[in-house]
């Protein structure tokens, strides 16, 4: 039996090998073959998952939505924190907070659906929706980045990590307008229908990796001090918050 | 459900008795402090089938000024301002119980008679084709839709 795997495009290029990394260890520790398929955007991914292509997936909290609700996907294990992002503009420009954005506001993204759409809850208290921003959708954090620097955008969304991942340097020319800290929305790992006799034994080997020190070391290339296991009806509550927040 | 207690009120407060539609009431204070909500964050609360609290996050916890304890096994309309029209209400009730979401803005009281404002949307929670409670998440409204709403319900008092 061959698996594939793949994981949400929103994670930083730098990680792209510590990925693979992490693949021949899962391979490894349940002795099957398993493919990793690393997609370039969010639309590629979703195709594929359409296509019934995809076995296992760290999945986007939003394609975690279709794929629990739609393709009967079980969730086993994710980060212990939340996925949180940044609204961001130039050091150069007026805008100190959030309130201070006005209509007309160019805006700077990826397609990342999780980060825009939290990002566009956050410009809610400036009284901003769809209709008063121009969106300017771009591949990569790093012309996101270029966008707000070089002033073709007003502001910028980001995930925290990869906002982070900015040297000093480039960090010290942007300010951070707003931070979220919904701690209730996460990435996944999730096992399709063709590993769900494996569900429990990939959980546990997910949620125990930081016991170890080959464990400990994986996760830190992936950015992450450990997993925990996640219960169905956790992810099935974040499904129900996620479907609050399109409205 | 509880009476507030006058002890619980910061500042000089005014006196309601809210009547519920299952026919109890309750004794309120109000004061007119305002507490701003939280930039960034969501308020997240869980109900039963009944609108029993369940469950709630920091920021429910937080902004409610009651603590944990004091909020898990209440009716949600613990939070029920007396400014909110009992009409915004029957019609949350009404649009969940039937499968649907609903959306408002809700002025909310506090354990000290202070209030705050937020932009709520209320989903079932279907397992199994069957509603097993109600979750409801709050983010932060603009000034402007606030005082569109405070209008409203003004009128509809």
């Amino acid at each position: 039996m061959n698996i594939n795997f793949t994981i949400s495009p929103s994670f930083p290029t730098e990680r792209i090998s510590d990925w693979y990394i992490f693949n021949t260890w899962l391979q490894r520790a349940l002795s099957i073959s398993i493919h990793l398929e690393l997609y370039n955007d969010f639309g590629s991914q979703r195709r594929a998952i359409a296509e019934g292509s995809v076995d296992l997936i760290y999945a986007n909290p939003f394609d975690a939505s279709l794929l629990v609700r739609e393709r009967n996907f079980l969730a086993v294990a994710g980060p212990t924190g939340g996925d949180e992002m940044v609204v961001f503009t130039a050091a150069a420009k007026p805008y100190q907070n959030i309130t201070d954005l006005q209509s007309g506001l160019r805006l700077s993204c990826t397609d990342d659906p999780s980060v825009n759409t939290v990002g566009r809850i956050l410009l809610e208290p400036a009284d901003l929706d769809a209709s008063d921003i121009i969106t300017l959708p771009t591949e990569t954090y790093i012309q996101v980045t270029r966008a707000v620097l070089r002033d073709h955008a007003d502001i910028g969304f980001m995930p925290v990590d990869a906002f982070s991942s900015l040297s000093n340097v480039v960090q010290r020319d942007l300010r951070v307008l707003m931070t979220s800290q919904l701690h209730v929305i996460h990435h996944s790992f999730l096992v399709g229908p063709a590993l769900h006799e494996r569900s429990e034994e990939i959980a546990n080997l997910l949620s125990s990796l930081h016991e170890s020190a080959k464990g400990s070391e994986l996760l830190a290339g992936l950015g992450s001090e450990r997993w925990r296991r996640i219960a169905h009806e956790d992810v099935e509550l974040m499904i129900d918050i996620i479907s609050t927040l399109t409205q | 459900m509880e009476d507030m207690n006058p002890a619980w009120i910061t500042g000089e407060a005014r006196e309601y008795t809210l009547q519920f539609f299952d026919g109890t009431r309750r004794r309120v204070y109000v004061t007119d402090t305002e507490t701003a909500y939280p930039h960034g964050k969501l308020i997240v609360s869980r109900t039963d089938t009944e609108g029993v609290i369940t469950l709630g996050n920091q920021s429910f916890v937080d902004m409610s000024g009651y603590q944990e304890s004091e909020l898990v096994g209440q009716p949600h309309s613990i939070l029920r301002h007396p400014d909110m029209p009992a009409a915004a209400f029957q019609n949350l009730w009404e649009t969940i119980r039937s499968g649907r979401q609903w959306h408002g803005y809700v002025k909310n009281l506090r354990k000290d008679g202070g209030y705050y404002w937020v932009y709520a949307t209320v989903v079932p929670n279907v397992r199994q084709s069957r509603i097993i409670g109600y979750t409801s998440v709050r983010r932060e409204p603009s000034r402007q839709k606030v005082a569109a709403a405070e209008a409203m319900y003004r009128d509809m008092r």
